[in-house]
């Protein structure tokens, strides 16, 4: 498992192509993310959880958030086996790991603006 | 970063806003314009109206996912192609031939490489003009090939009024030919000459389409005017010959079969340039004498180098002459095994109905190939009576105002040019002028051309019509015919014509003299008026289709008449 939380390389290259729109786009994930969170807590249907999983990996991807991405990965697997237990902690884990992202991801707003 | 050469309008369906704002802003700074959807079925309706050049298509999607969309977006570009590259972060090797099926023709994986993306659409792109170009020229052929379609139907529509200006539906003759004969090369011709006599022609030219249908035209110009007019085989030959060397580019020909068939003097006269053998069918006796090709194909050699000799069979009653082109011989089988010769020889033994022929050879070429084929052709005449047939009456075109009433002409004919020159049709287009005379067109041919033939062949060259008593004889006779003319040093034939008014109408007096040795008039006489002797024929014609027929110093000089009634 990876320990990167937010890969710098990556967030370099999108501000190169984003230039003004960082902050956009760093919101939209943000807001995205915070959507999606909500579906994995509330899911009741493997499929739904399958699918929500497998998208934020690649937005997180997306982003350079590495170790999201893995989790999210992760969780996509889990949810398509027969037995859903222990399903909750992992998707506690991806909680906490948004958080340190989000964390990241504000700090890198603030400083596109200095 | 690379801009594409061209702009492209790309469609950007992503469902994660975050993912699309960075692929849009991505795409747009490459230089193209940028339509998003946030779902398959927006997707699917931003195509329809907007047409893109290009969809970057993310796989798992809500309402309608990647790859119904896919598909109905390839569904709705129809001949074009309009590149789907899906969006994905699957990795299992099922999920990306899943992508692959539904229709899409590309992927680029998450997380997103600029310039592998830039690579692809690129690429895709190529494709896309690549497809387009076909589909241009597609529709380009396809417009140019209705337009010769049409010009073959136009084509074959004026040369079916000229065709069906012959005798092709007389009692006599059966025929199998394609409807799109013409376009194989394939000429079929027949026609009726002033003396009741029936010219047929059997051709085949090189080449397909128009341009072997084109040289159809003026050689049929050529059969029908100059048979019209009484001209033998021989002119016309040379006639088409040179014509078709004139006009036709160096490497086409047109193989062809001709037959002079002559009900009043029970003989066919024939030449073969190039065709297959022609078969004389004996009706008596069975054996089928094959005709082959003795000539070159018409419009290869010079008028100086042409040879225009023909062969003359004697005929009987129900005798039939059979013709076919070079699509029977050729048929071939599953092995590229021709037909050939010899089984069609096989169909002759097997005949037991000469009625029959033709199916007997379609049947044969069914078993042989295994299918039905129709680009060939067949012809066959047979022998009648003269009284089966009804020769239409020629048809002229001036008002008879003008007919020349009181007059006589005087024609010598020398050595030089009996070889090589017949008088026959200018003589009979002089007389045709008198309109009394036109009726009887058919007797005043066949007479003028009895006694001219007597005095060139029996007078001038001094045959023996003895010799014509069988088929050996006849082929004997002509071959010393051809001999003696191509040696004449010296002697004439002399034409005499007068017309003088006489009561309401007119009379016509025919004298020809020749430089002959004469015969013994009184002796050939008193033979009784004998059809079906081979020899001697000419004298019992004329007898019988004029009134006042007379022979005078020593047999040397012919004299004949005709008279005709007021016009109504």
């Amino acid at each position: 498992m990876s320990e990167i939380h937010l890969d710098l390389d990556v967030l370099s290259t999108l501000k190169e192509v984003m230039e003004d729109g960082y902050p956009e786009l760093l919101d939209t994930f943000l807001k995205d993310s915070e959507a999606r969170l909500r579906v994995l807590h509330e899911a009741r249907d493997a499929e739904m959880l399958s699918a929500t999983a497998h998208s934020f990996k690649g937005s997180s991807s997306n982003m350079g958030a590495i170790r999201l991405a893995e989790l999210c990965g992760e969780l996509e697997q889990r949810a398509k086996q027969p037995s859903l237990r222990g399903i909750e902690s992992l998707v506690n884990e991806i909680d906490s790991e948004f958080a340190h992202v989000r964390t990241l991801c504000r700090e890198e707003r603030e400083g596109f603006h200095c | 970063m690379q801009s594409s050469p061209e702009p492209l309008t790309i469609l950007i369906a992503e469902d994660s806003a975050a993912d699309r704002l960075l692929l849009s802003t991505i795409v747009r700074r490459q230089g193209h314009q940028v339509l998003t959807a946030a779902n398959g079925a927006e997707a699917v309706e931003v195509y329809s109206q907007q047409r893109p050049h290009l969809v970057l298509m993310d796989a798992m999607m809500p309402v309608m996912d990647g790859f119904e969309a896919a598909q109905k977006i390839k569904q709705l570009a129809g001949d074009q192609l309009v590149p789907i590259i899906f969006l994905t972060s699957l990795t299992e090797s099922e999920g990306l031939a899943r992508c692959l099926e539904a229709g899409g023709d590309d992927f680029l994986a998450k997380p997103y490489n600029q310039v592998i993306l830039a690579a692809k659409i690129k690429a895709m792109d190529r494709l896309r003009r690549l497809q387009a170009t076909v589909v241009e020229q597609r529709d380009q052929i396809a417009r140019h090939h209705d337009y010769l379609l049409n010009e073959q139907r136009v084509a074959k529509a004026v040369f079916d009024k000229i065709a069906h200006s012959g005798c092709l539906s007389a009692p006599n003759i059966r025929y199998l030919q394609s409807p799109y004969a013409l376009f194989n090369g394939d000429l079929l011709l027949a026609a009726f000459n002033p003396a009741g006599d029936m010219h047929i022609l059997l051709g085949d030219f090189t080449g397909h389409g128009l341009p072997a249908a084109v040289g159809a035209m003026p050689l049929a110009e050529v059969f029908y005017g100059m048979t019209a007019k009484g001209y033998g085989l021989a002119q016309i030959l040379r006639e088409m010959n040179a014509k078709l060397k004139r006009i036709l580019p160096v490497d086409m020909f047109c193989c062809a079969t001709l037959l002079s068939m002559s009900f009043q003097r029970c003989t066919v006269e024939v030449w073969n340039g190039g065709m297959p053998d022609g078969y004389l069918h004996d009706s008596l006796s069975g054996v089928r004498t094959p005709l082959p090709a003795r000539h070159l194909p018409l419009g290869v050699l010079t008028p100086q180098l042409f040879d225009d000799r023909t062969e003359v069979h004697p005929l009987s009653v129900g005798d039939r002459v059979f013709l076919l082109s070079d699509g029977v011989i050729e048929t071939s089988d599953r092995d590229d095994q021709p037909f050939g010769v010899e089984r069609l020889q096989q169909v002759f033994s097997a005949n037991r109905e000469p009625d029959r022929l033709f199916e007997d050879i379609q049947q044969a070429l069914r078993d042989f190939r295994g299918e039905a084929r129709d680009d060939f052709s067949m012809v066959e005449v047979r022998l009648v009576a003269p009284t089966q047939l009804n020769p239409p009456p020629p048809v002229y075109s001036d008002s008879g105002q003008s007919s020349p009433l009181d007059w006589s002409v005087s024609f010598e004919f020398r050595a030089q040019t009996l070889k090589r020159f017949n008088p026959m049709p200018y003589l009979l287009q002089l007389l045709l002028e008198v309109h009394g005379l036109r009726a009887q067109s058919g007797a005043l041919y066949n007479v003028l051309s009895e006694l001219y033939s007597n005095a060139l062949e029996h007078g001038v060259l001094g045959l023996d019509s003895s010799l014509k008593r069988d088929a050996t004889g006849f082929a004997r006779y002509y071959q010393e015919r051809n001999a003696r003319l191509d040696e004449l040093g010296d002697g004439h034939v002399r034409v005499h014509l007068h017309v003088t008014p006489q009561g309401d109408g007119g009379r016509l007096v025919i004298e020809v003299e020749d430089s002959g040795k004469g015969f013994d008039v009184a002796k050939v006489l008193a033979r009784p008026l004998d059809r079906d002797r081979l020899s001697g024929r000419g004298v019992s014609l004329v007898r019988q289709l004029c009134h006042q027929a007379s022979w005078s110093d020593d047999g040397r000089n012919a004299r004949v008449e005709f008279f005709w009634e007021a016009l109504s």
